[in-house]
């Protein structure tokens, strides 16, 4: 009786070191955020000695304009530079998805900015949109065109313009692996059923490199909402709030404005809203799973 | 409507700096099943690709009814093809994969249906129509791969291997229903195989090829009784004919083929090979033409050691030397007989294949 109920309980047995240490280090922390999310809680003060308030923290970011503005800037930003990269990453996966001479340098090249540190990305771009001695401007004028106001009025193109530069190259060599791997036999056969090169693209390639393609997205848009060096380097989050993305705000809730609960209370909010996003494209493909499904079984049905 | 003729003329292919393809010259015409057959590496497929397109032409020309298209995308040359591994589009379902090149083409969704539905029928595979690749066997593969190619409604039908993969019993079964089907659609089709076994039975013609040359071409029966070289006469039957060194002798007005163990009375017409000087020959004996016989007379008889018995069903193998040399025999599995045993074979005229031993020509 009692090794049969040991002999079902060993399986449990061995995982546990491993799920102890798991629940350590993933949750600890995790929980030790939302708990500080409920207190009014000055970094100078010990937890235990915080005081409770409930809602409160998050209740009042609901309200201030200052994070709806800053949850806004960082949905447009994300948004922005995942769909963009995915256009010009995807795109040259396509166009440099061949053998020629050469290519395998090209590819190396390619990815070169994804090696560099982000601080330095960040100072480069500065230097390159400054307003009189930036690369950029220095060449529209001496094409006899007027500058531009990089880091100014267009704060927002320009960090979408340094991001995209730098992380393209991810979804370029992700999206180029998954072409790769496609079976070479079933493009060719698609080559005798007589499709273009476009048609290839669109019914054979894209398809199959779909998968990839949802998880490169996933995980682009995860760290397009937590970016914070390269826009710290640039523009410090101005002109006026015009740059400033949630992480920059939590991290300047926290060490300016001295006030953890709030900062713990934003950075559960962007939690929250990088989990709905992550459930919405599992449901998304599910949906699209079963509609496939259930359109077939219609052709059939008629056919 | 006859379906067009195919000429290749001269092809030769090469991967830089490497030739893989000689020179093949190639006429296969309309309505004929050939058949490419030949070792592994002989260029068999890339023979087929270059046809198909997939594959440049390095030098010559391939014409269909005349007209040259070695410049033309595959989807102009009006073509199907069915691959080893199927080839199969892994996110449609057999309907959609079957119907690919129709819907690129933008029939009317009703012809679309209608044709599916016809070839499903004759591959048999109405049940499945809804289902993925993945979640087929392989026979069932094979089977949608040769729909989706019968859909196209092409020409020209290719096959590279396409029996390859499927177990021994399920290859028989689908070869037996390929013969069918090609008797039923009449199509220009060219098969690629390296099972002598599958030419035999497909061909109309068969297309041997070595090294990336054509060795010799002709129905399937032309080639196994006079094949052209000894390469031709080793690749096709089963189990492979069997080489014998000998000299050409001529004693009282009689020619003889001499051995290490053996003398073999030749027919008279042969004796102008002596004249020419040609005296070291193999000789090529196909098991099939070795008859267990005690009663044979010596000019036209050979004495095998048994030195392996192979029992596969009706018929044995017997594995035997004739002297230092291997020499294979089929034998009615009820004779009586013991490992070790001397036997005496006899052999008939037609049974004796003669080939130069340098050039490896037939004599
Ligand atoms: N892409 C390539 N680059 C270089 N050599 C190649 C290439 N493809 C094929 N070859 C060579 O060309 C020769 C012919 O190849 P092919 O695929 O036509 O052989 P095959 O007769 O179809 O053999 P198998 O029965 O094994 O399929 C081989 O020696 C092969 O090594
Ligand atoms: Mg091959």
């Amino acid at each position: 009786m009692i090794r049969q109920s040991l002999n079902r309980l060993s399986p449990y047995m061995f995982i546990a070191p491993g799920a102890i240490i798991m629940a350590i280090a993933l949750l600890y922390p995790l929980g030790y955020m939302v708990y500080g999310s409920f207190r009014d809680w000055d970094p100078s003060q010990n937890i235990s000695e915080t005081e409770f308030i409930a809602f409160k923290n998050y209740i009042t970011l609901f309200y201030d304009p200052a994070f709806r503005e800053s949850l806004s800037v960082t949905l447009t930003f994300a948004f922005t530079v995942v769909v963009a990269e995915l256009f010009i990453g995807v795109g040259l996966a396509l166009l440099l998805d061949r053998n020629i001479r050469g290519m395998s340098v090209l590819r190396t090249l390619f990815i070169l900015p994804m090696m560099i540190a982000p601080v330095v990305v960040g100072l480069m771009w500065r230097y390159m949109y400054h307003p009189t001695i930036g690369t950029f401007n220095r060449t529209l004028k001496s094409m006899g065109l007027e500058g531009v106001d990089w880091l100014g009025q267009n704060a927002l193109l320009s960090v979408v313009i340094a991001d995209i530069w730098q992380w393209t190259p991810f979804i370029f060599i992700l999206a180029l692996a998954a072409l790769q791997s496609l079976p070479r036999s079933a493009l060719e056969a698609s080559r005798i059923d007589g499709a273009t090169n476009w048609q290839q693209i669109w019914h054979i390639k894209l398809p199959l490199m779909m998968p990839v393609l949802i998880v490169t997205a996933l995980l682009r848009l995860i760290d397009a909402f937590k970016v914070l060096e390269v826009i710290l380097v640039m523009t410090e989050g101005g002109p006026g709030l015009s740059t400033e993305i949630i992480a920059l705000r939590i991290s300047r809730t926290a060490t300016e404005f001295r006030e953890l609960g709030t900062a713990a209370a934003m950075s559960n909010y962007l939690l929250i809203l990088l989990m709905l996003l992550t459930c919405a494209m599992f449901v998304f493909t599910k949906i699209q799973e079963v509609r496939a499904a259930r359109a077939a079984r219609q052709y059939q049905e008629e056919g | 409507m006859a379906m067009p003729e195919i000429r290749l003329e001269n092809l030769i292919k090469r991967y830089g700096t490497v030739e893989v393809l000689h020179g093949i010259d190639l006429t296969m015409q309309s309505d004929e099943f050939t058949v490419l057959v030949g070792p592994s590496g002989c260029g068999k497929s890339t023979t087929l690709r270059m046809i198909a397109g997939l594959e440049t032409v390095s030098e010559g020309e391939i014409f269909i009814d005349d007209k040259p298209i070695s410049h033309l995308d595959p989807k102009e040359r009006d073509l199907a093809m069915v691959f080893q591994d199927y080839a199969l589009y892994p996110h449609m379902d057999v309907a959609r994969n079957i119907s690919f090149a129709l819907r690129l083409q933008k029939r009317p969704k009703a012809e679309i249906r209608e044709k599916v539905r016809e070839v499903a029928g004759i591959v048999g595979l109405t049940e499945l129509l809804h289902r993925k690749p993945g979640e087929l066997s392989g026979g069932q593969r094979q089977r949608v791969a040769m729909a989706r190619a019968l859909a196209k409604d092409s020409s020209i039908f290719l096959f590279d291997e396409p029996l390859s993969n499927l177990d021994a019993k399920l290859r028989g079964q689908m070869r037996a229903e390929l013969a069918l089907m090609s008797q039923r659609v009449k199509k220009n089709m060219i098969y690629v195989t390296h099972d002598q076994v599958e030419a035999m039975t497909l061909a109309d013609r068969i297309v041997v090829m070595h090294l990336g040359r054509i060795q010799q071409e002709g129905t399937p029966e032309e080639l196994f009784k006079n094949p052209d070289n000894k390469f031709v006469a080793g690749f096709l039957g089963s189990p492979p004919m069997n080489f014998l060194d000998a000299e050409l002798v001529e004693e009282d007005g009689q020619l003889f083929a001499c051995g290490d163990a053996f003398k073999i009375k030749l027919p008279e017409s042969r004796k102008s090979l002596v004249a020419s000087n040609k005296n070291q020959i193999t000789l090529g004996i196909r098991p099939s033409d070795l008859n267990y016989d005690h009663e044979a007379r010596d000019e036209n008889a050979f004495d095998l050691k048994v030195i392996v018995s192979e029992y596969i069903g009706a018929q044995s193998v017997l594995l035997c030397t004739c002297g230092n040399i291997n020499v294979t025999v089929e034998l009615k599995s009820e004779t009586p007989i013991a490992l070790g045993e001397t036997l005496r074979f006899a052999v008939r005229p037609e049974g004796l294949h003669l080939f130069d031993r340098t050039t490896e020509k037939a004599l």
